[in-house]
């Protein structure tokens, strides 16, 4: 990557770690909201 | 046109728009899937940046209707937003930085791009934690939709600090009002990646709802 790869893969690494980070809390939560409703 | 607005108002009932919200987050997650492998190696950048004013104008305009015509779904819309919207303004401050280094030299200036994106996060931040500090959710509600209108001001500001002021940051590459200063191929990506977090806000604010309407009910 010409020694560009630590900004790039930094960017895209915390990025698609903080949206599946996200996706987990929701899924979770909605699992909660579901169990504790039904 | 009556009959159209009846159902319009069905719709604005949290009971009835919970079954909607969750045919809606499956679609639109889908296809945030599809379009963010389509789009994964262009810019996040820019469509993140896009996202973080975007939903803070979409989350200011449901606490509006909410604070005018006491709605419980818009001010629960204008809830599940905030955490989208803040995640969208880190990611632009994070990726900005990680531009910032190799282009500039450093990680962050105090200039009037960076600082006013900083601002909107601290907005985000101040949005959820005024309502998780009150106790009286009707209160919570208001307080927040109060600090959300207020803060709508500095939208402007960020997309225009490039104009207004001497800023290390480049100017605007796409406009509505003339043609974009670059390669078609790397506009259909940033394109493309911008309609994936569209899709990806939909889906997970609509999730976010869905656990908001069952917490409340």
């Amino acid at each position: 990557m010409g020694g560009y790869g630590l900004y790039v893969w930094g960017a895209y690494g915390v990025t698609f770690l903080l949206i599946g980070v996200e996706i987990a809390l929701l899924v979770n939560r909605s699992r909660k909201c579901s169990e504790t409703k039904t | 046109m009556t009959a159209q607005s009846v159902k319009w108002f069905w719709y604005a009932s949290p009971q009835t728009f919970y079954p909607v919200a969750g045919v809606i987050a499956r679609w639109c997650g889908a296809a945030a899937a599809v379009l963010c492998a389509a789009g994964l190696y262009i810019d996040i950048h820019a469509a993140g940046t896009w996202m973080s004013m975007f939903i803070y104008v979409v989350m200011a305009f449901w606490a509006a209707i909410g604070l005018a015509f006491n709605t419980r779904l818009s001010h629960m819309m204008a809830s599940a937003l905030a955490p989208t919207g803040a995640l969208f303004t880190f990611i632009a401050l994070w990726t900005g930085s990680f531009w910032g280094k190799p282009t500039w030299g450093t990680w962050w200036v105090w200039d009037a791009r960076l600082t006013s994106e900083l601002i909107l996060l601290f907005l985000y931040f101040g949005f959820m934690a005024l309502q998780a500090a009150i106790d009286d959710r009707r209160r919570a509600e208001r307080a927040g939709a109060l600090l959300a209108i207020v803060g709508v001001v500095n939208v402007p500001i960020i997309y225009y600090s490039v104009q207004w002021w001497n800023t290390l940051h480049q100017g605007a590459s796409v406009s509505l009002t003339r043609a974009p200063s670059m390669a078609a191929t790397m506009l259909t990506g940033m394109l493309v990646m911008a309609l994936a977090f569209w899709m990806y806000s939909i889906a997970v604010t609509l999730l976010r709802v869905r656990c908001l309407i069952l917490e409340n009910r």
